[in-house]
C-alpha cells in the first residue's frame, strides 16, 4: 500500500472531505434558503402579478441562447413568467411547506409519543396500532391519500384556496409516526425514573408532568430525526405538487413549475423544467447534507 | 413458531380491516348517492324506497360488511369519472404496472449485486469510487427529477428511446404484456430504470457494506488460509452470506416500487394502476381510489407477512425469545 492510499483511508481524509461538503453543502442551502425569504427584493419580477407579465415574452430562452433577453436570465415560462423569479417564489412556498409540515409532524408525534409512553394501557396501544398501520405503507401513499380525500370533501371551488393547508396536513399526518415512536420509547424509560416519581409525590398533575418534566428529558433524538426529516417534507411537497395535487398552478411551488415545464420537454423547452429541478434537486441534497451532519454532530453515540 | 405466525396473520388482518375501514368511510365523503341518482323532482318517498333498496337504512356495520362482502368479490361500484365498473379499470391496468415493477426489480438486481460486488473487492478503483459517488445521487434524486434528466438526455437530445406510453402491445386474452413486442421493450427501458434506479443504489451499497462486513470475519480468513482460491472464497462464501438481508429488503422494496409506479408512471404516462391512482385522486374518484387502496394494502401487508416469515426461516436467531413484529 502506497503513502497516498494509506492516506486516503485516513480518518483524517475523510473528516477533511466530510467537511469539505458539509461547507459546500451549507453555502449552497445558504445560498438557495436567503434567495428564497427574500424572494420579493431579489426577484425582477413578481411571477404572481398579472400585470408584470407579458405573454409576448412567453417561452423566452435562457439569456446566454440564440433568442434570449438580459432581462430573463433562465428565459420565461409558457406564460411568459420570468423563471429566474418563479424558482426563488417557489423554493419559497416550498421551503414554507416543508418546515410548516415538519411542526406539525413534530407537534402530533411528540404529543402523541408522550401520552403513549407515558400514561401506558390503552392509549398506548390505541396510537401505536395506528402508528403499526401507517407504517405499513410508504409515506407519499398515505399523503396521497390525504389529498384525495379533501379533495371528495370540499367543493371544487374551494381547492386553489386551501390547496396549501391541505398539503401542509398531509405531509404532516404522513410523518408523524417516526417521532411519535421515538418519543414513546424515551417516555417510556423516563416515567420509572426517580425525578419524575418525585413530581408526582409532590402532587403535580400528569400534564404538568409531562410537559415540564419528561418532555425536555426526550427531546434530543427528536431534534436528530427532526434534521432528516426536513428534506423529504420538502420532496414530497415536490412530488405532490408534481403529481398535480399539491401547490396549485397560481401559487406554484418547485414542484408545480416541473409538472408544468414538463409539458413542455418534448417541444424543446428544456429550461422551463430544467432550472426548477435543478434547483429541488440542490436543495433537497443540501438539506440532507447538513441533516447528516448535524445528526453526527448532535449525536452522543458517535462523539 | 406457530404462535408467531399467527399473531404476524392476525396483525395482518387487523391492518386490512382498518385499512378498509378507511376506505369505506371514503365513500361516506361524496354525498348522498340517492340525491344523483333520482335528481330534484323526485318524491320523498320515492327517495326512501330508494334508501331502502339500496340498504342505506341498515346500520353502518351492517352496510361496512356489505361493503368488505363486496370487496372481497373485487366488486367496488362505478368509477365516477370513466362511469366503468372499477374492477374491469383495474383489471386492464394492473399488467402494465405489473410489467413496470417487475422490470424495475430486474433492472436493480441484475445491476445493484454485480456492481455491489466489484465495488467491495475493488474498494480502492476509481472507478468503483466514482460508482459509489454515483449511487449517492442515485439515492438523493428524487424519482420524477431523474425520470425528466432521463428523457430528455435520451429521449429528446439523442432522440433514443420513446418517452411515453406502452408501445403495443400483445393481447394474451386476460393479460395485455409489451414484452413481446420491439416497441413495448423499448418503451420499457426509461421508466424501469427511472423506477429501478432509486433501488439499484440501495442494493448496491447494501451488498457492497456486507461484502466488506463478511470479508472481514474470521470464516473467511480461515478459508485463505486454507488455500482456497480467490474466486471461491468471494463468490462461494462470500457473497452467499451476504445476500440474506439482501433477500428481505428486496422482497420489502417490492412493496415500494409499487408505490413509486405512481409517479414514474406519471411522468412515462404509462397506462398503469398508479395513473388510475392519482387521476382518482385529482378527481375524488373515490371507488377507484377506495380499491386501489385495498389493493395496496393487500399487497404491502402480504409482502411484510412474507418478508417476515423469510426472516423467521432465515435467521434462527429470531426463534429464540419474544420476536416483536418488524416496523
Amino acid at each position: 500500500m502506497s503513502a497516498w492510499t494509506g492516506w486516503r483511508d485516513s480518518d483524517l481524509w475523510h473528516g477533511f472531505v466530510g467537511s469539505r461538503l458539509t461547507v459546500v453543502a451549507a453555502v449552497v442551502a445558504a445560498v438557495l434558503i436567503l434567495g428564497a425569504l427574500f424572494a420579493g427584493l431579489i426577484a425582477p419580477q413578481n411571477p404572481f402579478d398579472p400585470l408584470s407579465v407579458n405573454l409576448i415574452d412567453a417561452l423566452t430562452p435562457p439569456a446566454w441562447q440564440a433568442g434570449g433577453e438580459g432581462r430573463f436570465l433562465l428565459g420565461t415560462d409558457d406564460q411568459g413568467r420570468d423563471l429566474f423569479s418563479a424558482i426563488l417564489y417557489g423554493s419559497r412556498l416550498s421551503l414554507l411547506v416543508g418546515v410548516a409540515s415538519l411542526v406539525l409532524a413534530l407537534v402530533l408525534g411528540v404529543g402523541l409519543g408522550l401520552l403513549a409512553g407515558y400514561v401506558g394501557g390503552v392509549v398506548d396501544a390505541a396510537i401505536m396500532r395506528v402508528a403499526e398501520v401507517q407504517l405499513t405503507f410508504p409515506a407519499i401513499l398515505i399523503a396521497l391519500l390525504i389529498s384525495g380525500v379533501a379533495r371528495a370533501v370540499l367543493p371544487a371551488e374551494e381547492h386553489g384556496r386551501i390547496a396549501i393547508p391541505v398539503l401542509v396536513l398531509s405531509i404532516g399526518l404522513s410523518t408523524w409516526v417516526q417521532f411519535a415512536r421515538t418519543v414513546r420509547g424515551s417516555a417510556m424509560v423516563e416515567r420509572g425514573k426517580e425525578y419524575v416519581q418525585a413530581a408526582r409525590v409532590t402532587g403535580l398533575g400528569p400534564g404538568r408532568i409531562m410537559l415540564r418534566h419528561v418532555l425536555p428529558n426526550v427531546l434530543n433524538p427528536v431534534l436528530v430525526i427532526a434534521t432528516i426529516s426536513l428534506g423529504n417534507a420538502i420532496l414530497t411537497e415536490a412530488t405532490l405538487s408534481f403529481l398535480g395535487v399539491g401547490a396549485p398552478p397560481t401559487e406554484p411551488s418547485l414542484g408545480t413549475l416541473i409538472n408544468k415545464g414538463s409539458a413542455y420537454l418534448l417541444s424543446g423547452e428544456w429550461w422551463i423544467v430544467l432550472f426548477p429541478a435543478l434547483v429541488l434537486s440542490l436543495l433537497v441534497l443540501a438539506v440532507n447534507l447538513l441533516g447528516d451532519w448535524l445528526r453526527d454532530a448532535l449525536n452522543p453515540r458517535l462523539r | 413458531m406457530i404462535a408467531f405466525v399467527l399473531r404476524r396473520l392476525l396483525q395482518s388482518v387487523l391492518v386490512l380491516g382498518v385499512v378498509a375501514l378507511v376506505a369505506f368511510g371514503l365513500f361516506q365523503f361524496i354525498g348522498d348517492p340517492v340525491n344523483n341518482m333520482l335528481g330534484q323532482d323526485a318524491s320523498v318517498a320515492e327517495r326512501a324506497r330508494l334508501r331502502a333498496s339500496l340498504g342505506l337504512d341498515d346500520p353502518v356495520v351492517l352496510q361496512f360488511l356489505r361493503f368488505i362482502g363486496h370487496a372481497v368479490q373485487g366488486e367496488f361500484g362505478m368509477s365516477l369519472r370513466n362511469a366503468r365498473p372499477v374492477s374491469v379499470l383495474i383489471a386492464e391496468r394492473l399488467p402494465a404496472t405489473v410489467e413496470l415493477a417487475f422490470s424495475a426489480a430486474f433492472v436493480a438486481l441484475a445491476l445493484g449485486i454485480p456492481l455491489g460486488i466489484f465495488t467491495a473487492l475493488r474498494r480502492r478503483s476509481p472507478v468503483a469510487q466514482g460508482v459509489l459517488a454515483l449511487s449517492l445521487l442515485g439515492v438523493s434524486l428524487p424519482t420524477f427529477v431523474t425520470g425528466i434528466l432521463l428523457v430528455m438526455v435520451f429521449g429528446v437530445y439523442w432522440d433514443l428511446l420513446p418517452t411515453f406510453g406502452r408501445g403495443d402491445v400483445v393481447d394474451l386474452g386476460f393479460w395485455q404484456t409489451g414484452f413481446l413486442t420491439l416497441s413495448g421493450l423499448q418503451s420499457l427501458v426509461l421508466p424501469a430504470f427511472t423506477l429501478g434506479l432509486f433501488q439499484l443504489a440501495l442494493i448496491m451499497r447494501l451488498v457492497r457494506a456486507e461484502m466488506l462486513d463478511v470479508l472481514r470475519a474470521d470464516f473467511i480468513r480461515f478459508a485463505r488460509a486454507r488455500g482456497l482460491p480467490e474466486r471461491k472464497i468471494n463468490y462461494g462464501h462470500a457473497l452467499r452470506n451476504a445476500l440474506v438481508p439482501v433477500v428481505t429488503i428486496t422482497g420489502l422494496q417490492l412493496g415500494t416500487l409499487i408505490a413509486f409506479a405512481v409517479i414514474t408512471e406519471t411522468v412515462f404516462q404509462w397506462p398503469g394502476l398508479g395513473l388510475l391512482f392519482i387521476q382518482a385522486v385529482q378527481f375524488a374518484d373515490v371507488p377507484v381510489m377506495a380499491a386501489y387502496l385495498l389493493l395496496v394494502a393487500l399487497m404491502f401487508v402480504g409482502l411484510n407477512l412474507a418478508v417476515d416469515l423469510l426472516y423467521y426461516a432465515i435467521d434462527p436467531r429470531l426463534r429464540v425469545g419474544g420476536f416483536r413484529g418488524r416496523a
